[in-house]
């Protein structure tokens, strides 16, 4: 157990160490993020009070779309130079690469989040009324998004045409958590009045679900 | 035991029959050439024996795991090391922080890999000045010796070549040589799949031929 940890972290490690060196995260997703959020303030055509109240959706949706190239870039980092078979040759347990990958993509998801909750901040003028909820809403959220996008990134990454089967494939499995998560964040923002900490159970069974599953999945994907 | 043991083996990619029907028992401590034309089966024959495609039909065993089987092609996995025609680099790391993880995921504590990480970049002579270049900005035969020393800090049991000279200078080539000799001294068994029959049949004790998906012919040197 102790091994499939160290395994995981290594993984984790150096995937992060690559987005470091590479800045896609910096340089592509989050100006991308940004982008998206001014153009629905475009698209809408609103004033600040109208895009407070859509600010939930349009930021779980920012981070679905900026969650596809994080995975797309997660599965990239293995093929490039058919490090992922050697992976497979390692020694290393899929599932310890399964959980270093998630946590690689959950980490970058996390900076995501604090990043564009400034962005509908300063854009749409939202506030927070309560931050615990915001925080834990966040945190499970990109677990789930982290550990069913590596999941899929696997099993497109198998298929052809990767880059444009992963969204097909991808979005309306994390239906649940946008739904969820954007309920959630309408108690946090003070939109609505519904009640986000049951929506968070939601969150925590799909982000319980898409990791125990994927760990175990994850291997017999990749080999068969 | 035998390292290697197919009887039979069919595997298909996709509709493709790229085996039909192998049999080949390969012994601890042998080095054998596979040959054979172009689409002749010599690099899914290693893919199989490496456990990287799962067999159809027929006995497929490596160290006596049973090749079929996903959790015994993990196991065998361990044991068997394998050049094929990528690098099997991460192109934004460093050399050495790419030896380093690999040494790392092979099981090794921090002190060893840096031991066993300082032993290859010698023996495949990586100069020190290339240790902190990020890999994409090596050179193809930069490169292959940078894989081939993250092969050898596994120390594994089982070497799976596919065209290890490809892209190797004369002094590379030369080394290759060298440490499939090292990986039989060290009681290692060395399958290598080549063209240079002129090269590798001087290593090699026994040369295998493929043609269409099955051995044609099967030399003791």
């Amino acid at each position: 157990m102790i091994r499939l940890f160290l395994d995981a972290r290594l993984i984790a490690v150096k995937d992060l160490r690559i987005e470091f060196r590479s800045r896609i995260l910096l340089n592509q997703v989050i100006p991308f993020a940004f982008l998206v959020l001014v153009l629905f303030g475009f698209a809408l055509d609103a004033d600040q009070p109208t895009l407070r109240i859509f600010a939930p959706g349009l930021f779980w949706i920012a981070v679905l779309f900026c969650a596809l190239l994080a995975v797309q870039r997660s599965v990239s980092i293995e093929k490039a130079d058919g490090a992922d078979t050697r992976l497979r040759l390692s020694g290393v347990s899929p599932v310890a690469v399964f959980l270093g990958k998630s946590a690689s993509v959950f980490a970058q998801l996390v900076v995501l989040e604090v990043i564009l909750s400034i962005g509908i901040f300063v854009f749409y003028g939202s506030s927070v009324k309560q931050p615990l909820l915001m925080i834990v809403t966040g945190l499970l959220a990109a677990t789930a998004v982290a550990s069913t996008g590596t999941l899929y990134g696997s099993l497109a990454s198998g298929l052809g045409a990767r880059e444009s089967l992963l969204p097909i494939m991808l979005l309306p499995v994390l239906a649940p958590v946008l739904i969820a998560a954007t309920r959630a964040f309408e108690e946090a923002l003070g939109n609505a009045s519904v009640d986000g900490w049951a929506w968070l159970g939601l969150l925590a069974m799909f982000a319980a679900v898409a990791t125990g599953f994927g760990g175990l999945a994850h291997g017999v994907l990749v080999d068969e | 035991m035998p390292v290697i043991e197919l009887q039979d083996s069919v595997v298909l990619l996709g509709r493709f029959p790229a085996l039909t029907g192998v049999n080949l028992r390969i012994e601890s401590g042998e080095t054998v050439l596979l040959q054979g034309p172009n689409g002749a089966g010599k690099s899914t024959l290693l893919h199989l024996c490496a456990g990287l495609v799962a067999p159809v039909s027929g006995s497929s065993k490596v160290f006596g795991f049973d090749l079929s089987a996903t959790k015994e092609r993990q196991e065998a996995r361990r044991r068997i090391a394998m050049l094929g025609h990528d690098t099997g680099l991460y192109i934004d790391l460093t050399v050495i922080e790419n030896l380093h993880f690999w040494a790392r995921a092979a099981g090794l504590d921090s002190e060893l890999s840096k031991e066993r990480v300082d032993g290859a970049t010698k023996r495949l002579g990586i100069d020190e000045g290339l240790f902190d270049l990020a890999v994409r900005l090596l050179s193809a035969g930069q490169r292959r010796r940078v894989s081939l020393a993250a092969l050898i800090v596994r120390r594994p049991e089982l070497w799976l070549l596919d065209e290890p000279h490809a892209g190797l200078d004369q002094a590379g080539r030369d080394l290759v040589d060298d440490l499939i000799t090292d990986a039989v001294i060290a009681g290692g068994t060395v399958v290598v799949a080549s063209h240079d029959l002129d090269r590798v049949g001087l290593l090699s004790g026994r040369i295998v031929t493929l043609a269409g998906g099955l051995v044609r012919r099967d030399e003791v040197i």
